[in-house]
């Protein structure tokens, strides 16, 4: 009888709560762990929960297609170019595929081994709501019992992250406000990149305005605020503009929270890669437009273009990082999954467990991370959703703690009551 | 002659100093302006003639007895605006009629067509009821009023994107205006029997054997006591939560014309006000103990007991009389103070009139405005919220000038992340420092100053954009400035309006000056 992956895991857990056994022995070698002063962290959050099962697909599953009668991608066919594009791992509970909009961005990543797909994960949280469950997210936190209001608002958990790395952090939001998830103690600078790019003021300006703040406790903030600034219009000088998006339902736009629209991401990607090659080293975006209800389409449609701009942003973002991709890890997640069935209007309703990305240079990429399950009828949650078997808090937990090297309580203050999950992705 | 002369000059002398008196009285002194900066959302030229005629104490009572009618062309602005000429019971009927109809069309496209109307719909109530707001907050000459309703909506937080509540808020924001003054127990009560908050907090959802503990807790927390083991002294436990819970039971919406079917001996007890509803059937008649105290089942009367004592305990006053303290105040207000507002609170029985009174008349309030001068120090200034800031900016740039299209407004509110009836979490938004002073924050104020520093940024058209009459940018430099902001600057702050190339310029510096940026 041989050790399933997760036998190996806990054997793994086991031996890295006991001093005197070779860690490194059992762990992977191919990656050394980014060192926590280089190490470059960025989280991309889907707003609107994407359709995670039409994206890394489960193309095994007769159920899948059963389901999905007008919605699912064909099973992998290399003279079908509309077919899903094979991951098959040997001795997988299931045989994943490739959404093919993604063919020539996040692919040849996958190739290099460079990206990995966490599948059956996300939150506990089971309201449904797109809000409640962002912020919950966000907030990183214990979901609260049911019937009972979260607890500790007004924090987020990379804001947490960044006050366990002390000084080495340097968090940035590219968004208009602050988000959840970076705010709390630590000052986190933020800055929309979906307008022109443009400074707002021009040098003279911007001396006046920042004269006037000399010697006072906001002179720093000023002086930060300008220059980031100054930074993304230097940037957005040199990129051509991109795709501004296309028409949004109200519902869709209510669900973004203003996020930018990924047919304008591969842009935005480019620029925060050159902030945060130079600058940054924990960033954080969104992008909207995934709370696909109504005609989400197939191989083409609504949600093929969205995820292709993803893609392309995503890959943009790696090359335009340079060498220092190979200490940088992104991660990108959704407050939820969606329906498995689709629904009478060829689309997807709120659903619960979704599929995690996880990309970068020194990431053990070109597999399926985590626990896996048939999918089946029997195996949805609430017979209606993908089931939760990876918490994203325990997987981020995880990531930190290779990437930072943080000790328990400093893990347990950026997550509280959970344990790192080591999925082998560092 | 020599007589002749003398009489001359002292005519000329009586001139110099009568005449400008009785044209330009003498400006009103550094602390009395500081002071009208915290009662106001921010000065314009009507509030100082004011306070110059009345005198402080005097206008601290007409603020406070100011009653919750509008002014006349306050109450035309709001009159032509159609959701809130309509009840939210109307308003979420025909919503869910309309749900209704559009489940059961047969085309898809037609469904997704109906669908978004009635999403645009939602949103012009909600500006309708932000617009409103705002009407207020810069025109009327209620400014403590307008400044306490925003505090208690802040306080009593609901988010309008959950459920109905973008169809209730208007009619909640009523109830909170017109208890903005009175005994804080009312106050809370209306928010508690609100549909609105009933839908919010969950507490709609909530029956005998499905309790819902969400709005009891927060009731407590948020609303009254204070978190247990903070700093109000509360010390609410879990226990007290689920029986406090337990009080609650039965209280809701009901949405439909039909009245729920009960018992005879019930019916007596059943209550259904609009949309609200106290349906003795979901109602947990046990008894109860909260904080102790024993509540005997009866029905809906339970709450305004459980209320009424929570707004009694010392932990509700400490915790109201601070909050209130550090929004007019400072983050860290003088802690004798409190102690003065918590005595007063305790007295009044939760009067919210005697306890803004005893805080803005306190000595130590203007020793704390006295300390302003030095804006290097920390916590020297009241640092403005993003609703201040815009607010004090507007009725400062248009001086009582009535205008009409709040959209700008509203989305300087939304950049600023501080949008009305906005907040998800109950919490409300953060009233210090801390939460407004991100770099990105203070680089859109500049861009935010130079929208309603460099022209009239769309303010005179109509609601639906079309062009209004031609109005050019703002004079900031009025007698208003040079009255009562000119003689507080700092030394930064007039150097840098003196290199302005243009008056746009000149506008756009000083509404983005650390001046400014604090009360």
């Amino acid at each position: 009888m041989s050790l399933s992956r997760r036998d190996v895991l806990k054997l793994a857990m086991i031996a890295a709560a006991h001093p005197l056994l070779p860690v490194r022995a059992i762990a992977s070698q191919a990656f050394a762990a980014p060192g926590a002063a280089n190490a470059k962290f960025l989280l991309v959050f889907l707003r609107g929960g994407y359709d995670a099962a039409n994206i890394v697909i489960p193309v095994s599953s007769d159920f899948y297609y059963e389901v999905r009668p007008t919605i699912a991608l064909p099973k992998p066919d290399a003279a079908n170019p509309n077919a899903a594009i094979s991951l098959a791992q040997p001795n997988e509970a299931v045989t994943w595929g490739l959404h093919p909009a993604l063919k020539d961005s996040m692919l040849p990543l996958w190739q290099k081994r460079q990206l990995a797909f966490v599948p059956f994960a996300g939150t506990e949280d089971l309201t449904r709501s797109h809000f409640e469950t962002q912020d919950s997210v966000e907030g990183g936190l214990p979901v609260a019992a049911p019937g009972t209001a979260p607890r500790a608002y007004g924090s987020g958990f990379l804001n947490r992250l960044a006050a366990s790395l002390d000084a080495r952090a340097v968090p940035v939001s590219f968004t208009d406000g602050l988000p959840v998830v970076m705010s709390g103690d630590v000052i986190v600078p933020n800055v929309s990149l979906k307008g022109t790019g443009r400074a707002p003021f021009d040098d003279r300006q911007m001396g006046l305005l920042a004269g006037m703040y000399a010697g006072t406790r906001f002179e720093p903030l000023i002086t930060e605020g300008f220059e980031l600034r100054k930074t993304v219009a230097e940037q957005a000088d040199a990129m051509a503009k991109g795709d501004a998006g296309g028409a949004m339902s109200a519902e869709m736009i209510a669900a973004n929270r203003n996020a930018i629209t990924a047919r304008g991401f591969e842009l935005e990607a480019r620029r925060m890669a050159g902030l945060m090659k130079d600058k940054f080293n924990i960033g954080f975006i969104d992008v909207g437009g995934w709370d696909t209800h109504v005609n989400q389409g197939n191989a083409q449609g609504q949600l093929a273009t969205l995820v292709a701009s993803l893609g392309q942003g995503l890959a943009g973002f790696a090359d335009q990082m340079g060498p220092a991709w190979n200490n940088t890890v992104v991660v990108v997640l959704s407050e939820f999954g969606r329906t498995f069935r689709e629904n009478g209007t060829r689309g997807t309703d709120h659903g619960h467990g979704s599929v995690h990305w996880v990309l970068g240079g020194g990431v053990h990429g070109g597999r399926m991370a985590g626990d896996q399950v048939a999918v089946t009828a029997k195996s949805l949650n609430q017979n209606r959703d993908f089931p939760v078997l990876t918490e994203y808090r325990a997987m981020l937990s995880g990531i930190f703690k290779r990437m930072y090297q943080l000790d328990n309580a400093r893990l347990a203050h950026v997550f509280p009551n959970t344990s790192p999950l080591e999925l082998d992705l560092l | 002659m020599r007589s002749k002369q003398v009489f001359l000059t002292l005519v000329i002398a009586l001139g110099a100093v009568v005449l400008p008196a009785a044209s330009t009285p003498a400006p009103l002194t550094r602390g009395d302006l500081r002071w009208l900066g915290r009662v106001t959302f921010g000065i314009d030229s009507a509030t100082i003639a004011r306070y110059r005629d009345l005198g402080r104490t005097t206008y601290l009572d007409e603020q406070l007895r100011a009653p919750a009618t509008d002014a006349a062309p306050i109450a035309a602005a709001v009159a032509t605006l159609p959701s809130l000429t309509r009840s939210a019971e109307a308003q979420v009927k025909a919503n869910r009629a309309e749900q209704q109809r559009i489940n059961a069309l047969p085309n898809e496209d037609d469904k997704q067509k109906a669908r978004m109307a009635m999403n645009q719909a939602g949103n012009q109530t909600v500006y309708e009821t932000s617009k409103r707001h705002l009407l207020r907050a810069v025109q009327s000459s209620a400014q403590l009023r307008e400044q306490m309703t925003w505090f208690w909506m802040n306080h009593f937080s609901v988010f309008q994107g959950k459920a109905n509540v973008r169809w209730t808020t208007a009619e909640y924001e009523e109830a909170v205006r017109a208890n903005a003054f009175g005994r804080f127990s009312d106050l809370v009560m209306a928010t508690a029997l609100s549909p609105a908050m009933l839908e919010y907090l969950d507490n709609a959802q909530s029956a005998t054997n499905r309790i819902n503990e969400n709005y009891a807790r927060e009731l407590m927390e948020l609303h009254t006591l204070g978190v247990s083991g903070g700093a109000s002294g509360s010390t609410y436990t879990q226990q007290d939560v689920q029986e406090l819970a337990r009080v609650l039971t039965g209280a809701g919406l009901n949405l439909s014309d039909a009245t729920p079917p009960m018992p005879a001996n019930r019916q007596a007890l059943y209550v259904r006000r609009g949309l609200f509803e106290f349906n003795p059937q979901r109602h947990d008649f046990g008894n109860k103990t909260v904080l102790g105290r024993t509540i005997t089942g009866r029905g809906l009367d339970e709450i305004g007991d459980a209320v009424v004592f929570l707004c009694r305990q010392p932990a509700t006053a400490r915790f109201i009389s601070r909050k209130l303290a550090t929004y007019f105040i400072a983050d860290e207000p003088p802690a004798a103070l409190v102690d003065r507002m918590v005595r007063t609170f305790q007295k009044s029985d939760g009067s919210i009139t005697d306890v803004l009174k005893t805080m803005f008349l306190d000595g130590d309030f203007q020793k704390a405005l006295d300390t302003n001068g030095d804006r290097a120090a920390k916590d020297a200034g009241k640092f403005k919220d993003p609703m201040q800031f815009v607010v004090s900016s507007l009725r400062l740039a248009y001086d009582g000038k009535p205008f009409t299209n709040f959209r700008p407004v509203v989305g300087w509110l939304q950049q600023l992340g501080e949008p009305l009836y906005g907040r998800v979490t109950p919490d409300g938004y953060p009233l210090t420092e801390a939460a407004w002073t991100s770099s990105g924050q203070l680089v859109k104020r500049f861009e935010i100053a130079r929208q309603i520093g460099s022209g009239n940024a769309g303010l005179f058209n109509s609601d639906d954009n079309t062009p209004g009459p031609l109005i050019g940018f703002p004079m900031l430099s009025s007698r208003l400035f040079f009255d009562a902001i000119e003689p507080g600057l700092s030394a930064p702050t007039r150097a840098a309006l003196a290199k302005a190339s243009s008056q746009q310029e000149w506008n756009t510096i000083l509404l983005s000056s650390p001046d400014w940026m604090q009360r």
